[in-house]
């Protein structure tokens, strides 16, 4: 076996990530634990200062609820989320972060977040629940807070470019997790009174548009890969919505964000001929039950009717970003000077929407020779994703809080810890705990901060050390370098290290993934439509894959984190086939269509489709949950909402 | 290629134990060839162009290049971060320069403080995080009126 040192790490809370949900945990646990006299330690695959999916940076906080000022209310938000995913979401979560998620954007503004103000200083609204920012460097200041918060009197200790394979088990409760280092001949062995999972997402199950150099381009950071979904999923923890997954439409190839145009520049979109896709198909909306008539008309259905308008020949979509300025500006007509202003300003604002977060698309821009205010840009469908915090909604089922449910709720969505998965010891947040959409960047700190307090709670409250048995850990150990050992073994075989009989490299093993679920389980080439037939076969395929990971091979640290990515992605690709197997409709037409099943099943299907692996026995079940309200709520108001 | 090293420019960080490329990035891209003492981008189609590389360059080694696979040549964007704010300069393929100043935070660099000032509580049985009712702006946090 490749020559690894054996580390031990004792801790009381192991935090799992270094991102927006991370971070939040960290800043709130540093405080409860210097409290309880508890030790806290985070572990990051990257440098905590640029790592998850704000790394580059953000042009938009996209949850404040703005509760002080009075305009909005806890329920409004919980509307908003249910309504745009089709009915499917936990009232409990969703006003758990709503209710928390305004103080922590109040302190991104004093740990030195720029957040626009208006002439009155109050915040921007980019729309209704959404702030504008300068958010360059908003990941570096969240996490400077975080680490302040753990390295000041020795509450806590970060360990980065530590790869978290998986979970450590003590029975049925998480005794902390495994991993290595990219760095070093490392294996880490964390244990921990309680883990917090949150990891992120996962991209790259489905294969990408751009399949060149264009791979690393994706919507959401390549390197989300899984991590939080394996990681529960082999702790035999219940997950619910992993059929959710999320198609965003954006900007076409480089995927710069449409919200500042549709949003704060009220922008058009509209097809080759010039037509309104939204206008000119609003008639399908009626298929789609209550939720194409609710307002904003939730994000799958605008996408499935823009989809349409492809399929019929009639792309490509443009967003009329000259028209959207041009309007603008042309209310200030007659003043030559303030009209210049305003356009100079309102170009800047476009730019910097880019900028802040998605630059490639402002290569892509000037390398097009494209002034927005000038001409249109296209705008397309990207390729699924796996973002609990978005308006995907897969993730662990977790607890809700005590005090927001109803007698009916708590019965079914409380046991105990707020955020606690069905495992005990392991806690989720941000894209890592599931049907609580809508959280982004901000709403998963918030929820990282829930969960932290609630996991320090419950270290209090069964303060005993795990037991670990040291033959599982070896065991572990020699599962997780394999890759590394299976490349020594036969590297001579071949002139080639990339091309060998024995063994399959990480890369190989990833197309092979992505190829699988895009024609078989509704990516891009398959038009996002699948049957039971396909995802039969999709299961089939991914049943030969899941054998040969006990073939990958590595040769060196980078190669084996990149093994154990795949295998990430590999269980989460699973467990959406399972789950669009599972539910026998189509709900999220703008996400994936069941063609066999087309349309919307409320009487059977307005449930929580759950799935649950069983890492003893190596088998999957899969279970309904119901839908229960936390607010009265008469028949029709109850599905429009608001 | 997205990221790419320019030889002239890059020391290797000097004596430093890694390069402030490969501390930074997020993906594990950059690495540093230990023959030349320069650091290059190991795999291009995994870069993200999240450009962390080429702000935290010691010596502004690190460029991009867009994708080759969908960017039209001979553009290039190019920031330079200061401790309060960011520079860009865009330019286009047909040669015209677009240059754009934005702040990047508001706060002495290093000096986040946790709890923003706000009061904190220690009840770990109440639903309150730890700077809150305070930094939620209202006097008591938000709970169900029992129905």
């Amino acid at each position: 076996m490749a020559n690894f040192e054996t580390v031990i790490v004792e801790t009381d809370l192991l935090i799992l990530g270094g991102g927006m949900a991370a971070c939040g945990a960290a800043v709130e646990a540093a405080y409860w634990a210097k409290q309880n006299g508890l030790k806290v330690t985070l572990v990051d695959k990257a440098a905590v200062d640029r790592s998850g999916a704000v790394a580059m940076g953000l042009s938009a906080i996209n949850q404040y609820v703005g509760l002080k000022d009075g305009k909005n209310s806890v329920k409004d938000y919980v509307d908003y989320v249910r309504n745009d995913l089709m009915g499917v979401t936990r009232e409990d979560l969703v006003a758990n972060i709503a209710r928390h998620v305004d103080s922590t954007v109040h302190l991104f503004e004093k740990w030195g977040l720029p957040i626009w103000k208006d002439e009155n200083g109050g915040y921007v609204h980019e729309g209704r629940w959404q702030l504008m920012i300068n958010g360059e460097s908003y990941k570096v200041v969240v996490a400077e807070a975080a680490k302040n918060a753990l390295l000041q009197d020795g509450v806590g200790e970060i360990y980065e470019r530590v790869f978290i394979v998986g979970p450590l088990m003590d029975g049925d409760r998480c005794a902390g997790a495994v991993g290595f280092s990219v760095r070093e001949d490392k294996f880490y062995v964390f244990k921990a009174k309680a883990t917090l999972v949150m990891m992120g997402g996962a991209v790259h199950v489905f294969k990408p548009r751009s399949s060149g150099e264009g791979l690393g381009r994706a919507w959401y950071p390549p390197w989300n890969s899984g991590s939080s979904a394996y990681f529960t999923i082999k702790a035999g923890a219940e997950m619910t919505c992993q059929e959710v997954r999320f198609i965003p439409v954006r900007f076409k190839d480089a995927y710069g964000p449409v919200g500042a145009w549709f949003l704060l520049f009220k922008s058009r979109a509209t097809n080759a001929m010039g037509g309104e896709y939204m206008v000119e198909r609003k008639s399908e909306l009626e298929k789609w039950g209550p939720y194409g008539r609710v307002k904003p008309i939730p994000a799958n259905l605008r996408n499935y009717l823009g989809m349409l308008d492809v399929q019929d020949g009639k792309g490509p979509i443009f967003m009329r970003t000259d028209e959207a300025i041009q309007k603008i500006a042309d209310t200030l007509k007659d003043d030559p000077k303030a009209y210049k202003k305003k356009m100079k300003e309102l170009e800047t604002e476009a730019w910097e929407d880019f900028l802040d977060m998605t630059i490639s698309q402002a290569i892509l821009w000037a390398a097009t020779n494209t002034e927005p205010e000038k001409r249109s840009s296209e705008i397309a469908a990207a390729e699924p994703y796996f973002i609990g915090s978005h308006s995907g909604a897969s993730g662990a089922w977790v607890s809700g809080p005590e005090d927001l449910q109803t007698d009916e709720t708590k019965k079914e969505y409380f046991w105990g810890y707020a955020h606690m998965a069905t495992v005990k010891g392991i806690f989720c947040a941000g894209d890592a705990s599931g049907a609580s959409s809508h959280k982004f960047s901000s709403g998963s700190h918030a929820e990282g901060r829930i969960a932290a307090k609630a996991a320090v709670k419950f270290i209090v409250e069964n303060n005993s050390a795990p037991k670990v048995d040291q033959a599982e850990i070896d065991a572990l150990k020699a599962e997780i370098l394999k890759p590394l050992d299976t490349f020594a073994q036969f590297k001579g075989a071949t002139t080639d290290t990339d091309v060998n009989p024995n063994y399959i490299k990480p890369r190989m093993f990833m197309f092979r993934l992505q190829k699988l679920m895009d024609e078989y389980a509704g990516g891009v080439s398959s038009g996002f439509a699948t049957n039971k037939a396909q995802l039969e076969r999709a299961l089939e395929l991914l049943a030969f894959l899941k054998e040969d990971s006990a073939s990958l091979a590595a040769e060196n640290h980078h190669e084996l984190m990149r093994c154990w990515e795949n295998v990430h992605r590999m269980w989460q690709a699973e467990a959406h086939v399972r789950t669009v197997l599972f539910r026998e409709e189509t709900r999220w037409p703008g996400y994936y269509f069941r063609a066999d099943m087309p349309k919307l099943d409320q009487e059977k299907w307005l449930v929580f489709a759950n799935c649950k692996y069983d890492p003893k026995a190596g088998t999957w079940e899969m279970l309904t949950r119901p839908i229960l309200h936390i607010y009265p709520q008469p028949k029709e108001h109850e599905l429009l909402g608001g | 290629m997205p990221s790419y090293v320019n030889p002239e420019k890059c020391d290797g960080c000097k004596a430093l134990d890694k390069t402030a490329c490969q501390h930074i990035c997020p993906n594990d891209l950059m690495l540093l060839n230990k023959e030349t003492m320069k650091a290059y981008n190991r795999d291009v189609s995994m870069c993200w162009e999240c450009y962390n590389c080429v702000k935290i360059c010691p010596t502004q080694a690190v460029e991009v290049r867009g994708y080759a696979d969908f960017v039209p040549l001979g553009a290039n964007v190019t920031p330079l971060r200061s401790t309060d704010s960011i520079m860009w300069t865009v330019k286009f393929r047909n040669g015209m320069v677009k240059r754009f100043k934005f702040p990047i935070r508001t706060t002495p660099e290093g000096k986040a403080v946790p709890d923003g000032g706000f009061a904190t509580k220690g009840d770990l049985n109440s639903h309150a995080l730890f700077t809150e009712p305070d930094s939620t702006g209202l006097p008591a946090l938000y709970t169900l009126t029992k129905h």
